[in-house]
């Protein structure tokens, strides 16, 4: 049994049939080849599969396709608009080296851009709560302390 | 003279992909008619399989295939035994290695059992729903030292004991240091088992191409040429019909390196069987079971010193637990035995040690890999004697240290890599007093500790010291071409889960060529691109690819010198790299870029003098005489909350030397996370196997990794002893920051409790057992 529906992804709409019990994170991942968004632990605990949902932080492992019906999408795909043209707090990530193996990028940067919208000036406790919901076993989360930081400055620069 | 690459922060080549999800992980390839698999994997950790009973499952819907172990026929072969045993005199070895499914008996929970391919990954997972096993349940083999008990039952029919190895090592003589010490501790020290739990998990994609009869495969492995020469040799094809590429991966840690996984035979053979793609990617779940571990010793350990703390001798005796089969051979357990020594003068020393089988998930290196053990070892028995003996803890291992002058060092027994244990170079003094002065020893001790203590805080203090071998043979190579376009191609053999090779490797060969970084483009972990090498581990893509790195590139240079000293009619002396031009010193107007001149040596046309090579290339290969000795000191100041017994580390330093450094902020970053690891392993991380070999924390759920509210930021510094086995001086550093952690919070701990005589001596430690240990050191207090 199949269910049509529609969705928008990274402001494009699709119109998809899928079954009722596909995840977002596979729709996004194997459905429309947006691979960007990575799966560590497929039961909510790792953040790798982190993607907006109208704006907010969400598992998309935790959520099946269907139930992102009518609704858009954003995944890390949308951040930059081409490898020349990161955004901010990509180069806040580049310049500080906040990544190693890169597994957990996606969802730490799609965590942060609603966080940052909220508090633009975050101090490091800030930083640290927030990312205490992404696993990242690779850099030991000083570097991305430090990369939110200056992604932080990079965003407001910016916007100035 | 332009800018030097080497040694600075240089930001990395390879992040921009990374962050705009444009890299390529194994879990990315897509293609048409793709098949995917998964495995029904044993609930028992041991049991005889009495029937397989399919049920249907081949006429469900989409499944297009289902094998166990009758159907692979000769196919089906235990693997290889990865590193043969050392050549050590006193030595008993049991090769038992991985099958690619189980047949007659289950060894470990989740061993696999039977393979389903089918159009989806939710529909193989629905037909292994299907499919009965019936098993006769076995006793299981958990305890290690049960495990060798006479009546234990056996993890493999076929032998008479669950010994795998045992292996004697020794140097000096102990009998005689125990007779002339003034005193001798003895103690018991475990360590228990831990997950590496890279956020990505293993994945495999194979895909056989009829019309080129190709085969090939994407692996989450630290290893694809061996790989690829395994699998070739498995499926009766050359070599060169078989590519094998690692992506892009999601960290590595060790267990990408176990070879050959169960899933990449099977997947192999299956996708020239079934003629389509076939894709495997690991979930959570099966990485507690499937993917390899590592850390359970049980060491009772003797130490002999002199009333002074000078050292006599050092004794050892260790049971290491292999878990179902050992298909790497000793490395784990020699590695422990070598680190024991440390940085210090032990002039006798007697090390013995049973590998052991159990009915648990195999084990083979994870970053330490045995390392954290022997400091462990010989660092408590340190502190514990020094106590004993009131003597002042940091004033005893400066008594013992390898003097500057004392090296190379010989230890006289034999290594991982099969040389004797020679430490190439150190400097441990500085380190430590490097080390004292940015954690404040002296005055947190004197000062801050007591005020804090008297106002009802429980803080601790510890410093510890490390040596690693790193860096060790055999060999790897590189290719260095510089091409028409001025770009300059480079390719190893050695795979990269994040370590930053595509740029430290750039930054190497930058500097020869006078290229520009970005203009740099590494590749590695691709079979086709660059055939020969070993793979990445025990901390060596730096030290060992690295140098091949540097060998090629100054070929190249002499290269580029050499036509372009033709071409402008200069002295070769004369010229300089920069920019990526060639340019007559002085004279900046007289230059030719280095894309002209990669097109004139591979020109179209006309005659060339004999024996000239075409193309601006090389290969070398760098292959070390044996491993170089990376050192280290780690300090903490930690507080425990008196009512959860939970951590709060105030302050955390680490003094490293790893030689020549060739990127800070990688190398940075490669510290950080391994201490985080080592914080994980030391206070969070604990597989839980109850007395049936069943695991009880197997999701990410009930393991806890740390996370940002754990793993404190790191006060980092350096010490620079270049190894003089290598060009570069390099050493390696992938492992440092996680090998001496264990050691530290059992000595930092020790030192918080000291009133009540608290003495830790096993890890993982968590909240629950820092208070049942601290509770049991007050009531002996009290008896
Ligand atoms: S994959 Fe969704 S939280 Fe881990
Ligand atoms: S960079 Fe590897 S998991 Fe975060």
């Amino acid at each position: 049994m199949k269910h049509t529906f529609t969705l928008t992804v990274n402001g494009r709409n699709y119109e998809r049939e899928v079954e009722p019990r596909l995840l977002l994170s596979d729709f996004l991942r194997h459905d429309l080849g947006l691979t960007g968004t990575h799966v560590g632990c497929e039961h909510g605990v790792c953040g790798a599969c982190t993607v907006l949902l109208d704006g907010e932080a969400v598992r998309s492992c935790l959520l099946f396709a269907v139930q992102a019906s009518g609704r858009e999408v954003e995944t890390v795909e949308s951040l930059d608009s081409g490898p020349q043209n990161l955004h901010p707090l990509q180069h806040g990530f580049w310049e500080a080296h906040g990544l190693q193996c890169g597994y957990c990028t996606p969802g730490i940067l799609m965590s942060l851009v609603p966080f940052l919208r909220e508090n633009p000036n975050p101090t490091e406790s800030e930083i640290r709560d927030l990312l205490s919901g992404n696993i990242c076993r690779c850099t030991g989360y000083q570097k991305i302390v430090e990369a939110v930081q200056l992604g932080a400055e990079l965003i407001q620069e910016k916007s100035t | 003279m332009s800018t030097r690459h080497f040694g600075q922060p240089i930001k990395r080549n390879e992040d921009p992909r990374l962050l705009t999800g444009r890299a390529l992980f194994t879990d990315d390839v897509q293609m048409a008619g793709m098949l995917h698999v998964a495995f029904l994997r044993s609930d028992l950790a041991h049991a005889r399989i009495r029937e397989i009973d399919l049920g249907g499952v081949q006429e469900r819907p989409g499944v297009a295939a289902v094998y166990t172990a009758d159907d692979l026929g000769d196919f089906w072969q235990p693997g290889p035994l990865l590193v043969p045993p050392p050549p050590v005199e006193q030595i008993e070895f049991h090769q038992r290695t991985q099958v690619p499914l189980a047949k007659e008996k289950v060894r470990h929970a989740g061993e696999a059992i039977v393979m389903v391919v089918a159009e989806s990954r939710y529909i193989a997972e629905d037909a292994l729903d299907d499919i009965y096993v019936d098993y006769e349940p076995l006793d299981a083999v958990v305890d290690l030292e049960a495990a060798l008990a006479d009546d234990a039952p056996l993890v493999h029919d076929d032998l008479e004991r669950n010994v795998s190895a045992s292996v004697v090592q020794s140097k000096g003589n102990w009998a005689q240091a125990e007779a002339e010490a003034d005193t001798v501790i003895r103690r018991r020290l475990l360590y228990d088992r831990g997950t590496a739990a890279a956020m990505e998990n293993r994945g495999i994609v194979a895909s056989w191409d009829e019309k080129s009869q190709q085969l090939t495969i994407w692996d989450t492995t630290q290893a694809p040429i061996a790989i690829r020469n395994g699998l070739a040799a498995m499926l009766g094809l050359s070599e060169h019909q078989v590519r094998v590429i690692a992506p892009f991966i999601g960290g590595g840690f060790g267990p990408k390196i176990m070879m050959f996984y169960p899933e990449e035979v099977l997947l192999a053979w299956a996708a020239l069987q079934l003629g389509r793609p076939l894709k495997w990617i690991e979930d959570r779940e099966e990485n507690f079971y499937a993917t390899t571990q590592e850390r359970g010793q049980v060491h009772d350990a003797a130490i002999a010193l002199k009333r002074d703390g000078t050292v006599l001798g050092v004794k050892d005796a260790f049971l290491h637990d292999a878990g179902a089969y050992a298909p790497y051979g000793l490395t784990v357990p020699i590695s422990s035995q070598c680190t024991i020594l440390g940085p210090y003068v032990i002039p006798n020393y007697h090390s013995e040690f049973v590998s052991v089988f159990t009915n648990k998930p195999i084990v083979t290196p994870y970053r330490g890999a045995g390392r954290q053990h022997g400091v462990f070892v010989i660092e408590r028995l340190l502190d514990i004697a020094a106590r004993e003996m009131s003597l002042d803890t940091m004033e005893v291992r400066r008594r013992n240290f390898i003097r500057p002058d004392q090296f190379p060092y010989a230890n006289e027994i034999i290594f991982q890599d099969f040389t004797s244990l020679v430490y190439d170079s150190g400097n441990y003094e500085p380190a430590l007093d490097r080390a004292l002065e940015l954690i404040g020893y002296e005055a947190f001790t004197r000062e801050e500790q007591p005020r804090r203590e008297a106002a009802g805080e429980r803080v601790g203090i510890a410093v510890v010291n490390y040596v690693e071998g790193t860096g060790i043979g055999p060999y790897e190579g590189a290719r260095v071409n510089v091409t028409a376009s001025g770009k300059v191609s480079v390719a190893t053999g050695v795979g990269t889960q994040g370590q930053g090779h595509f740029t430290s490797f750039a930054q190497i060969v930058a500097d020869q060529v006078g290229a520009a970084i970005e203009d740099v483009h590494v590749v590695t972990g691709d079979t086709d691109l660059f055939y020969w090498g070993a793979g990445t581990f025990a901390s060596r893509g730096a030290v060992v690819a690295g140098n091949a790195m540097h060998a090629a590139a100054a070929k190249v240079r002499a290269k580029i010198l050499k036509l372009a000293g033709d071409r402008l009619e200069a002295a070769e002396e004369d010229l300089e790299l920069v920019d990526g031009q060639v340019r007559v010193k002085g004279v900046p107007e007289t230059s030719i870029s280095l894309g002209e001149l990669a097109l004139e040596a591979n020109p179209m046309r006309g005659g060339v003098k004999p024996g000239t090579e075409p193309g601006l290339e090389a290969t070398e290969y760098f292959g070390p005489e044996r491993g170089a000795t990376a050192s280290g000191v780690h300090a903490i100041i930690l507080k425990v909350d008196p009512e959860t017994f939970l951590l709060e580390i105030e302050k955390y330093v680490v003094v490293h030397d790893c030689g020549t450094v060739i990127n800070p902020l990688i190398l940075d970053g490669q510290i950080q996370g391994g201490v985080a690891q080592g914080i994980g392993n030391a206070f969070y991380e604990q597989l839980h196997f109850d007395e049936n070999g069943a695991l009880r924390n197997a999701s990410l759920m009930d393991y806890l990794l740390p996370t940002a509210t754990d793993v404190p930021n790191i006060v980092s510094d350096h010490v620079v002893t270049p190894s003089p086995l290598n060009p570069l001086g390099v050493k390696g550093a992938g492992e440092a920051g996680a090998i001496p952690v264990g050691a530290l919070f059992a000595q930092a701990l020790d030192n918080a409790f000291r009133d009540i005589g608290l003495e830790v001596r096993e890890i993982p430690l968590s909240p629950n057992r820092l208070f049942e240990l601290v509770s049991e050191a007050v009531a002996e207090g009290a008896r």
